[in-house]
C-alpha cells in the first residue's frame, strides 16, 4: 500500500512535511505501511470494523429509533506525537486545568475576579451554566474538574491552540482504549521499533481518582458508582464500559435514592450507601429539585446530598461556567491573573460579538470567520464561514445582532491532517486531539488521546454525530523531559 | 455468600431476564427443529403437529389472528422470525441482548459479545418459504445457547449475579419443558390405544428429542412407555431438563443469594420455591398420572409464575419506606 500518490495540499500534515517526506518520527511506520501489499491492508481495516459490530462498539443516533446503532468509524492510520511535543502539551494542560479549577472555585466563592473586573460580572452571570446553587460549596480537596476532555487542533502554522476545554462530562475516552486494542488485535506489525506510550491504565488511575475524592477522604474503601442516563444515551457504551473496567457498579437515576442528606442505591439486599458517584448525567438533569424539574434521569436530592458533603460527585456541578465560549476567550487572562505566568497553550484568537468593535468586525468578515453559539457543543449552532452560503450568513448576522452575548467567532482554523485510507488509498483528512486530564491528588494527563477526524473530504467539522471518525493516537516515549 | 458487592435490584431483574430469554429462545428452536425433522417420518397432513407447537407456546389465539392455519411456514414466521411476537426467537434474543446491555460491567465480555453474535446472526437471517437451511439454522441457535450458557459458567464468577441468571433459566426450562410435556402427552393420549405401532414410537421419541432427552431415556428406562416418559421428564433428579432438577437447582441459587438456611424461610419467593421442590421430591408419578396429568402440569405452571411474581416483589421492586420516587424501567421486561 503506497504514499507515492499522497499529496498535503498545503496543509500541515502530521505524517508528511510540506516536501512530502515523512516526519521522522512517522518514518517507521510509513515504511511498514508500504511493505505490505494491498489487499493486506484492506483486510485490516475490514476486520477491524467487523471487530467493532462484534464487540457492539457502537453509539445512538438521536433522533432516530431506538436500535439504530452504528459504529464509530475507526481508521487503521495512527497520529503520532512526538515525546518532546506531548511534554509541552502535558505542562501546558497541567497549569490550564489548574487555573480553570480555581476559577471555578473563586466564582463560587469570593469572586476575585470580578471584583478585580478581569472579567466582566455579567458575563459570568449571564453564562448558561452558570449555577448559584453551587455559591459556598466545597467540594472535597476543592476540585471541580475531575474529568476534562481538552479539544486541541493545530493550525497551518503548526502550532497548537486549545479550541475547547470540555469540563463539564467530556465523552470519547473509550474509544481510545478501544483503539488501542483494536489496533493492536489487527495491526500488530506497525507497533515493531516504536515505543508507543500505553494508554490501558486509564480505568485504574480514574478509579484512583474517584476514590480519593471520597466524602471522607481517607475511607479506605468508599463505594463508587457511575451514573447514566441509561441504554438509550448515545455515550452508554462508554459508560458501561468505563464501569466495567474500574469493576464499579452502572447505576440509573431510579436504582439511587435520596434519605437523610445520604444517597443510597436499591440492591436486592436493601439500601447500600453510595460515596462517589462518577455522574454522566449533565448538571440540567441531574436533580429534578434543584435544576429542571421535568428530569426523569436524575435523583431528587442529590445536590442537597453533595451540599452537605456527604456524596462526592464527578465532575462537579456548574463547573460549566468555564465552558462558555466567552468565557474561554479569557482564560489567557485568568492564566496571568491566577498564576502570574503566560500560557503555554494558545487560545485561538476569539472575537467576542457583544464587545461593539468585536462585532462590527465579525459581522463584515462572516464569510471568513467560524462562528459558534457561545453554549453548544458538538459541532451544533455553527457557521463555517468560508464553506457557508449568502442565506446562512444573512441568518446568521441577523442572530447575532440579537443575540451578541451568545455568538462568538473564531478565524477558521486550517487544521491539520492525517492520511486516511478513503476507497482504496490514502487522501489527508482533517484531525483535531481530546486529551484527557484527571484532578484527584494531583493533576495527571493520559499520554495518548482521541483523534477525531473529519471523514469527508475537506470537512472540518470532525463530531462524531457530523460524519466523524477516530484513529489511534500514539504518544511516543522518549527522553522528553 | 460473600457479601463483597451489593446486587442493584435492576441488574437482578435485567441478569434474570436475559438469561430466561435465552432459555425461551433455545427452546423454541428446540421444538421447531424437532418438528421439521418428525413431519418427515409422518404420513398424510403435517399442519397439526405444527398446530401443537403454537398450542405450547401458548400464544395461540395471538396466532390465529394473525396467521390463520398453521402451515410449517406460518409457524416458523411466528415462532422464530416475528418481531411482533414477543416470544418468538427473534424478540427473545433481542430482548436478551437489550438486558444484557444494560448490565454489561456485571457480565463477562464473552458474555456480551456472545449474545450480541446470537442478536446479529438473527436479525440478518429472513425467512425464505421451502428453506432447506431451516434445520442447520436451529441447530446452531441451539448450540449458540449452549455456548452462551457454558461461557457464563466458565467467564462469570458465581456470585449473586450469576444465581438470578442461573434462576431465570430453570425456571423458564421447568415452564417449558411442562408446556411441552402438557400438548404432547394431550394429542397423544388418543392414540395410547395404538400402543406399539411405530408412529406411536415417532411422537415419544420427538417429545424426548424436543428437551434432548431420548438417548438419556433409554439408558434409565430403555423402552417408551408414556408413564416412564412423564416420570422421566417430570421427577427425574439429575436430567438437566427434568422439572424436577430445574426446581431443586432454581431452589439452591434462590437460597445461595439469600443464605438463609434450608428448611426455613426468610422470603416469600422462598416458601413458594420450597413448597414446590417438597412436593417434587415427594410425589410419586402415579399419583400425578391418575389424578390427570394436564390439571398437575398446569398448576405447577402456575406455582411457577408465582415464584417469578414473588421474586420480583422480594428482590426488585421493593419500596423503602419513604420512597416517593416513581420508576421506569427502560429495558424489556418479560411476560410472565
Amino acid at each position: 500500500m503506497q504514499f507515492a500518490n499522497y499529496k498535503t495540499d498545503g496543509f500541515y500534515d502530521e505524517m508528511f512535511d510540506a516536501a512530502g517526506v515523512p516526519r521522522p518520527e512517522a518514518k517507521l511506520l510509513v515504511d511498514t505501511i508500504e511493505s505490505l501489499d494491498d489487499g493486506q491492508f484492506l483486510r485490516c481495516q475490514r476486520s477491524a470494523e467487523r471487530i467493532l459490530l462484534q464487540l457492539g462498539i457502537t453509539f445512538n443516533v438521536y433522533g432516530d429509533n431506538a436500535g439504530t446503532e452504528r459504529i464509530f468509524p475507526f481508521d487503521l492510520i495512527p497520529r503520532i506525537v512526538t515525546a518532546k511535543e506531548w511534554a509541552w502539551v502535558e505542562r501546558g494542560l497541567k497549569q490550564r486545568i489548574r487555573v480553570l479549577n480555581t476559577f471555578i472555585d473563586d466564582i463560587y466563592h469570593d469572586q476575585k475576579i470580578l471584583k478585580d473586573k478581569i472579567i466582566p460580572e455579567e458575563v459570568i452571570k449571564s453564562a448558561i451554566f452558570y449555577r448559584p446553587q453551587c455559591i459556598g460549596i466545597n467540594p472535597p480537596r476543592g476540585v471541580w474538574c475531575h474529568i476534562t476532555g481538552t479539544d486541541l487542533v493545530r493550525h497551518g502554522d503548526g502550532q497548537i491552540y486549545v479550541l475547547e476545554d470540555n469540563l463539564r462530562v467530556p465523552s470519547g475516552v473509550s474509544y481510545v482504549l478501544e483503539n488501542r486494542d483494536l489496533m493492536k488485535r489487527t495491526f500488530p506489525q506497525v507497533f515493531e521499533g516504536l515505543n508507543v506510550r500505553p494508554v490501558d491504565d486509564y480505568p485504574s488511575r480514574l478509579l484512583e481518582m474517584l476514590q480519593t475524592i471520597g466524602p471522607h477522604g481517607d475511607t479506605e474503601n468508599p463505594t463508587v458508582v457511575l451514573l447514566t442516563p441509561g441504554i438509550y444515551n448515545s455515550a452508554y457504551f462508554e459508560h458501561s464500559f468505563l464501569a466495567q473496567k474500574m469493576g464499579v457498579q452502572l447505576v440509573e437515576g431510579s436504582d439511587l435514592i435520596v434519605q437523610d442528606r445520604k444517597v443510597w442505591m436499591r440492591t436486592t439486599k436493601g439500601l447500600r450507601k453510595v460515596d462517589v458517584i462518577y455522574r454522566r448525567i449533565d448538571d440540567d438533569f441531574l436533580d429534578p429539585l434543584a435544576f429542571r424539574p421535568d428530569s426523569l434521569l436524575g435523583v431528587p436530592g442529590i445536590m442537597d446530598a453533595w451540599r452537605a458533603g456527604n456524596v462526592a460527585l464527578a465532575n462537579a456541578p456548574g463547573n460549566g461556567v468555564a465552558d462558555d465560549k466567552v468565557v474561554y476567550a479569557y482564560v489567557p487572562d485568568m492564566i496571568r491573573y491566577y498564576e502570574g505566568e503566560d500560557p503555554i497553550l494558545p487560545n485561538v484568537p476569539t472575537y467576542l460579538c457583544w464587545r461593539d468593535t468585536d462585532r462590527q468586525h465579525v459581522l463584515g468578515n462572516l464569510d471568513k470567520l467560524v462562528v459558534k453559539a457561545a453554549n453548544e457543543a458538538g459541532g451544533y449552532g455553527m457557521l463555517v464561514g468560508p464553506h457557508s452560503t449568502a442565506e446562512q450568513r444573512e441568518e446568521f448576522a441577523k442572530r447575532i445582532t440579537a443575540h451578541p452575548r451568545d455568538y462568538i467567532a473564531q478565524p477558521t482554523l486550517a487544521l491539520s491532517r492525517v492520511p486516511t485510507l478513503v476507497e482504496d488509498h490514502f487522501e489527508g483528512r482533517h484531525v483535531d486531539l481530546r486529551p484527557y486530564i484527571l484532578y484527584g491528588n494531583e493533576i495527571e494527563v493520559l499520554p495518548g488521546g482521541l483523534t477525531r477526524v473529519a471523514l469527508r473530504k475537506g470537512s472540518l467539522v470532525v463530531n462524531s454525530s457530523q460524519g466523524g471518525g477516530s484513529k489511534d493516537t500514539w504518544v511516543l516515549a522518549g527522553e522528553a523531559e | 455468600m460473600n457479601e463483597t458487592r451489593p446486587l442493584l435490584s435492576r441488574v437482578a431483574d435485567a441478569v434474570y431476564w436475559m438469561a430466561r430469554y435465552i432459555e425461551r429462545a433455545e427452546n423454541v428452536a428446540r421444538y421447531i427443529g424437532v418438528n421439521l425433522n418428525l413431519q418427515l417420518d409422518l404420513p398424510g397432513d403435517p399442519s397439526q403437529h405444527w398446530q401443537s407447537l403454537i398450542d405450547t407456546s401458548g400464544d395461540s389465539a395471538e396466532f390465529v389472528k394473525r396467521y390463520g392455519e398453521a402451515t410449517q411456514h406460518t409457524v416458523v414466521e411466528f415462532l422464530a422470525f416475528n418481531a411482533e411476537n414477543p416470544n418468538s426467537i427473534f424478540s427473545c434474543l433481542r430482548s436478551a441482548r437489550e438486558n444484557a446491555r444494560s448490565v454489561r460491567e456485571t457480565i463477562s465480555s464473552e458474555m456480551w459479545e456472545q449474545v450480541n453474535e446470537m442478536y446479529l446472526h438473527m436479525a440478518a437471517q429472513q425467512l425464505a418459504p421451502g428453506a432447506e437451511w431451516l434445520p442447520e439454522f436451529f441447530r446452531q441457535l441451539r448450540l449458540s445457547s449452549h455456548l452462551f450458557q457454558g461461557i457464563t459458567d466458565a467467564t462469570m464468577t458465581h456470585n449473586e449475579a450469576w444465581h438470578f441468571a442461573r434462576l431465570g433459566r430453570k425456571l423458564e426450562r421447568a415452564d417449558k419443558t411442562s408446556r411441552i410435556l402438557d400438548v404432547k402427552y394431550f394429542m397423544l393420549l388418543p392414540s395410547l390405544s395404538d400402543v406399539g405401532t411405530p408412529y406411536d414410537d415417532i411422537h415419544w421419541s420427538a417429545v424426548l428429542k424436543s428437551v434432548s432427552g431420548l438417548e438419556m431415556y433409554r439408558k434409565k428406562f430403555g423402552k417408551l412407555e408414556p408413564h416412564d416418559i412423564v416420570d422421566f421428564l417430570v421427577m427425574d433428579r439429575d436430567f438437566p431438563r427434568a422439572i424436577h432438577y430445574c426446581i431443586t437447582r432454581a431452589d439452591a441459587s434462590l437460597r445461595a443469594i439469600t443464605g438463609t438456611e434450608p428448611g426455613t424461610f426468610h422470603y416469600r419467593s422462598e416458601r413458594l420455591m420450597g413448597l414446590l421442590r417438597s412436593e417434587l421430591d415427594f410425589t410419586p408419578v402415579d399419583q400425578i398420572l391418575s389424578n390427570g396429568l394436564h390439571g398437575y402440569l398446569d398448576a405447577l405452571q402456575q406455582k411457577v409464575n408465582d415464584i417469578d411474581d414473588a421474586l420480583l416483589t422480594d428482590f426488585v421492586n421493593w419500596r423503602p419506606p419513604v420512597q416517593t420516587q416513581s420508576q421506569t424501567s427502560t429495558v424489556t421486561r418479560g411476560s410472565r
